[in-house]
């Protein structure tokens, strides 16, 4: 049984249920008469702030993030096999070992270069 | 049409109670947390305080929408109600007991593995659309934070996907109550992976140890820095939501959910989810928060690879062992 | 580029840093959960490293150094209490001290003691309170940090009962006078302080387990913040700060003062001179304060508290012209009292020199090359209190 309808009706509930908090917010709120500049302006430890917070932000994970991508590719790999290893055996175990031994030497050799370093 | 019925049904009481629950969990922590710091926590509304939640909830219904004029109005007010549903969506497929599911897919533990890392892009939205710098940090750290756990989270959820042959939720509890639970045995496989489990989802969900996307001692409150009354409350409620539901995952997944002698299956899954919500909790109340580099370095050199060893031993034991 | 950043001119101008990198400055503070008080830095923000730190002070300025020289001189401790508001004991006595030097005025055995062991006291007090915030500020005020805030404040709260029992009031005592102090012990308070100076003593291991035997902890204070013992000596840095560094200096033990001079104090230093270091220092002198004022119960003398002449109107009291400098160990270090007196019954200027001001001014050295979370460790680890900083 395939429960693709049942998992639509749920997250049409959960959507509901953020929606009613929203809409009954929206109704019981106070709303302010006044709405000054300075009263809407972003936090900055109440100083005025000094300029947008979009900036080009240097993320020092971006090798990171890389690898992230490599290992999610893996374990895209991995999932379809992890349901049916009985089924495929010794012959799978090896295919996947030898595909999983060579990312890991990659792990290594990043790891030894220091690319799991964060500065 | 039966199945949409089903679900709508189903998921109506699921998200019931499940509020209820996280309401209930709020004033538990609260108590909690005062009586390990000697103090006596919420008193004065209702019987010991326990109206407390509800009363912080009108609170909050009650307060002044404000939307700061640099913001990005669009991606600020689509945030909150995009991280409470990615987190109550996630409860879509838990098994409470052997007939209390709203959606037993097929692919149960892809789903919720998928909708758990979706819970990361409302706090960066957040982040990002509130034009705030402490907010920018908050979403920066959130996302670095989620991008590196969810390798170790997928590889521990992978091992009693391996150890059961399926990914249907009630298959592994299934196979759990006819057999053994995965941390019982093989338990020098379950228990690792359950520790790397119960930590991934820990980083997910943001808690401490690993809450430095909010930080509020450094970021004075990350991403909620500009959100005020509701959509405040939606990204509380989403955290608690996402902490209850992950304990819940880890409590079927591991502890062989509604499997259990002498009470109903209910009760053993809430139990047993409890029972891992008060120990996050615990944690949470008497450890100290990490570094961001720390973080990363603990999931990347530590639970990477044992992670990867894990899969691999129990394909082994699996093939070899049955 | 950050072994670099760390020794550099902390005023540096920005553009050589790398005119490629778009840098982001944060106002971090005045009204900020963790900076203490009210205090300022305005980090320059590569990603989330810190690449120049300006601190800003004077949001707590309220012009007490201007109000000493308005007031006679017997009116200046309850003032003065308010400087450091986590130490009020020894900011009296720092005060007092000054007068009694230009008045040459003696002051009688048993008021010395006093003095020392309500400043030991104190000391527990303050550090108590220095430890706890420290971890608010790593663990946050919605996590394990405020369990070891409200442990540390259970226990600072049997210190503050015990000056109530004496001065009648738990923050504000203006309990020393010229002379001597204005309140004698009561009736069974040697046993109260000695109880406890026990249950303290009890639980200073939990606090340990708590932080500085926490593997987080550690991971977060080590090897972050390195101030060395030269540096800081030539930023002016005393107290804990200075003595985590290496550096074995102690007024209590080089100068002594009070009733100092009759016991020995052991100095409490470290080596590495991180935030680790400071912790550890902090920690370790609650014990050895703790020991120094079961030694000055124990050993206190009888006799009078107050050896001032009694005078019709004390307001009227003049000190003769001159200038004199006493400086004393208070919990976060050197406190420093500068008075010109011109032989009126106001000073002619009183300058206080305060140990938190000269702790920041390490900041601008210590903050590049860290992130955004160990600025904050840096700070509280450096334990300032901004009420002493702008007076």
């Amino acid at each position: 049984m395939t429960s693709g309808l049942a998992l639509l009706a749920f997250l049409m509930v959960a959507t509901a249920v953020a929606g009613s908090m929203l809409i009954g917010a929206r109704i019981l709120r106070v709303v302010s008469t006044k709405n000054e500049r300075l009263k809407t302006s972003t936090y900055e430890c109440g100083e005025v702030p000094s300029g947008m917070a979009w900036v080009r932000f240097h993320a020092r994970y971006y090798v990171v993030a890389l690898f992230f991508v490599l290992f999610d590719i893996e374990t895209a790999f991995l999932l379809p096999w992890a349901t049916i290893v009985r089924e495929v055996g010794v012959r799978g175990l090896v295919a996947v070992g030898s595909f999983v031994v060579v990312l890991m030497l990659g792990w290594v050799w990043a790891s030894r270069k220091g690319a799991l370093q964060w500065q | 049409m039966n199945e949409l019925i089903h679900g709508g049904l189903y998921g109506g009481m699921i998200v019931g109670v499940l509020m209820t629950t996280t309401a209930m969990a709020l004033w538990f922590e609260r108590k909690f947390a005062a009586r390990m710091q000697s103090r006596l926590g919420p008193t004065m509304v209702g019987p010991s305080g326990l109206l407390q939640p509800f009363a912080d909830v009108v609170k909050l219904l009650q307060k002044e929408d404000i939307v700061p004029f640099q913001a990005d109005r669009v991606l600020f007010n689509l945030a909150p109600p995009l991280g409470a549903i990615a987190a109550i969506s996630v409860a879509a497929v838990i098994p409470f007991s052997a007939d209390i599911i709203a959606a037993d897919l097929d692919v149960g533990v892809l789903y919720l593995l998928a909708i758990g890392a979706l819970g990361v892009l409302p706090v960066f939205i957040a982040g990002w659309g509130s034009n705030n710098k402490f907010a920018l940090l908050g979403g920066m750290r959130a996302l670095a934070q989620s991008v590196s756990y969810e390798v170790p989270l997928v590889l521990a959820a992978l091992v009693p996907v391996i150890l059961t042959g399926s990914m249907k939720l009630s298959a592994i509890v299934e196979f759990q109550a006819t057999h053994h639970w995965l941390v019982v045995w093989p338990f020098f496989l379950g228990v690792p992976a359950f520790i790397i489990f119960m930590l991934a989802m820990l980083a997910e969900a943001n808690r401490i140890p690993f809450d430095i996307p909010e930080a509020e001692s450094e970021l004075v409150a990350g991403i909620t820095t500009e959100y005020t009354g509701i959509k405040f409350a939606l990204f509380y409620m989403a955290e608690y939501v996402h902490t209850l539901v992950a304990s819940a995952v880890g409590a079927a997944l591991f502890l062989g959910g509604w499997d259990g002698p002498f009470a109903p299956g209910l009760g053993w899954m809430v139990a047993k989810t409890l029972a891992l919500f008060g120990f996050v909790y615990w944690l949470r109340w008497t450890l100290l928060r990490f570094r961001s580099d720390q973080l990363m370095a603990l999931c990347w050199r530590y639970l990477v690879p044992a992670g990867v060893v894990l899969v691999a031993a129990s394909a082994v034991w699996v093939v070899w062992v049955g | 580029m950050t072994a670099l950043l760390r020794r550099v001119d902390p005023y540096l101008k920005i553009e050589a840093y790398d005119p490629e990198a778009e840098l982001m400055l944060l106002h971090f503070g005045p009204q900020h959960p963790s900076t203490h008080g009210v205090f300022r830095m305005d980090l320059y923000l590569d990603g989330e490293l810190i690449v120049k730190a300006v601190p800003h002070c004077g949001y707590l300025h309220r012009a007490v150094e201007k109000l000493c020289e308005k007031l006679a001189y017997v009116q200046l401790t309850p003032i003065v209490d308010k400087n450091d508001y986590v130490a009020p004991m020894t900011n009296e006595l720092a005060l007092v001290m000054a007068f009694e030097a230009l008045l040459k005025q003696d002051v009688p055995r048993r008021a010395r003691w006093l003095r020392s062991l309500f400043a030991e006291l104190q000391r527990v007090a303050s550090h108590l309170l220095a430890i706890g915030t420290l971890a608010i500020d790593l663990g946050g005020a919605l996590g394990g940090g405020t369990t070891v805030f409200m442990h540390c404040f259970r226990e600072r709260e049997l210190i503050l009962d015990l000056f109530e029992a004496v001065t009648g009031s738990r923050f504000h005592y203006n309990t020393h006078t010229i002379g001597g102090n204005r309140h004698d012990l009561p009736e069974g308070w040697a046993k109260q302080a000695k109880d406890a100076i026990r249950v303290i003593r009890e639980r200073l291991p939990e606090y340990g387990a708590l932080t500085i035997e926490n593997r987080i902890f550690q991971q977060r204070m080590q090897k972050v913040g390195v101030l060395d013992g030269e540096l800081a000596l030539e930023l002016g840095v005393t107290g804990p700060n200075l003595r985590a560094s290496g550096v074995d200096h102690d007024l209590r033990r080089d100068a002594p003062y009070a009733a100092y001079d009759e016991v020995k104090v052991n100095v409490v230093t470290a080596q590495t001179g991180d935030c680790f270091a400071r912790a550890i220092v902090r920690v370790k002198e609650i014990e050895e304060s703790l020991r120094l004022a079961e030694c000055f119960l124990d050993g206190l003398p009888e006799g009078p508290i107050n050896g001032g002449k009694p005078t019709k109107m004390a307001v009227q009291t003049k000190v003769p012209v001159g200038q004199t400098y006493v400086g004393i160990e208070t919990p976060r270090g050197e406190l420093g009292t500068w008075l010109v007196a011109d032989g009126t019954h106001t000073p002619y200027r009183l300058k206080i020199r305060p140990a938190s001001l000269h702790s920041l001014s390490a900041l601008p050295y210590v903050l590049p090359g860290h992130t955004v979370s160990d600025a904050i460790a840096i700070l509280g680890s450096l334990d300032p209190i901004m009420g002493e900083v702008d007076r």
